[in-house]
């Protein structure tokens, strides 16, 4: 059980704001983050090393939140490694066939107006919420 | 001007991170009580997505007619409008995804930073998929954003990069 935060959520919340808009102001690109780990996994991509060193910081940011902030990471992973190995799997293959993620569509495509990341976002909530409904509520955890 | 874009990239993953972190979308069981509206409904992820939102909103908007950004050539805008089948069918992919293992990829690559193997084999299943889809899609040609630049089919291939980048 976690508990609701809406002070914490919308700080955090407009932190990512600020990151999307450091990138959009300073590199003219959008914080879609399957995208720019797609793209950097292209080979001979142009103008690649600022996707890396985005990546990178995410990662040198939960090493900062691990050291300040450890809440961010209670709570653990829950799922065996077959079962995130198969969703990572779903996830890169979906967000590369559809354009985007959360990020991407949810809060880039929203905040431009999209409307195809507005379809995006609505089918990516239903069914996810559809497949957590299915494996707490009729699987009864069976699936993790 | 590369340094300077790698720079402000790596700024702004820490900045993206932190974010996620303040907000716990790097926990996983958040993510699950956000989607399980049958069980303890958990909402903090609609502020999150609001507060983003928001302010991202804004400087969009804010930047709009304007030419270059600071450190770049130029601001790349998908192009796509279209509503189809691939669209879909990648959201109903990446949710269920999304729901099984309570992950996306910003805060799962984040989340590598615990060193936890749940998380590296989720991110690795991901970047697989997407190599995979890539492969897939493109056969043997070459990938459509490596030729970016070279005169004879700056056009099409940038065309294709912008179709590609989020939303």
């Amino acid at each position: 059980m976690t508990e609701f935060t809406p002070v914490s959520a919308l700080i955090g919340g407009a932190l990512i704001g600020v990151a999307v808009s450091a990138l959009w102001l300073f590199n003219g690109r959008l914080a879609g983050i399957s995208t720019i780990v797609g793209d950097a996994l292209v080979p001979r991509m142009p103008d690649v090393q600022w996707r890396w060193t985005f990546l990178a910081g995410l990662i040198a940011g939960g090493l900062l939140l691990r050291a300040v902030r450890p809440e961010a990471f209670a709570g653990g992973v829950e799922g065996s490694l077959l079962v995130l190995g198969a969703a990572g799997l779903l996830v890169g293959v979906g967000t590369r066939m559809g354009g985007g993620c959360t990020s991407g569509h949810g809060v880039c495509g929203m905040a431009r107006l999209s409307v195809r990341s507005m379809v995006s976002v609505a089918v990516f909530m239903i069914v996810a919420g559809l497949v957590v409904y299915a494996a707490r509520h009729l699987l009864q955890g069976g699936l993790s | 001007m590369r340094a300077a874009k790698s720079l402000a990239g790596f700024a702004a993953g820490i900045i993206f991170a932190i974010g996620l972190g303040i907000s716990e979308m790097t926990r996983p069981d958040k993510i699950k009580n956000f989607l399980d509206i049958a069980g303890n409904w958990d909402p903090s992820l609609l502020f999150v997505m609001g507060g983003a939102v928001g302010v991202s909103f804004i400087v969009f908007r804010l930047t709009r007619g304007r030419a270059k950004p600071m450190l770049g050539d130029n601001f790349l805008e998908p192009s796509r409008t279209q509503i189809d089948g691939r669209l879909v069918g990648g959201a109903v992919l990446f949710g269920a995804g999304w729901g099984l293992s309570g992950f996306c990829p910003g805060p799962a690559v984040t989340a590598l930073a615990t060193g936890l193997p749940q998380v590296l084999v989720f991110v690795m299943g991901m970047g697989l998929g997407m190599i995979g889809y890539r492969l897939v899609t493109q056969g043997s040609a070459a990938p459509a954003g490596a030729v970016t630049g070279q005169s004879a089919t700056a056009g099409a291939s940038a065309a294709a990069v912008t179709e590609d980048t989020c939303g």
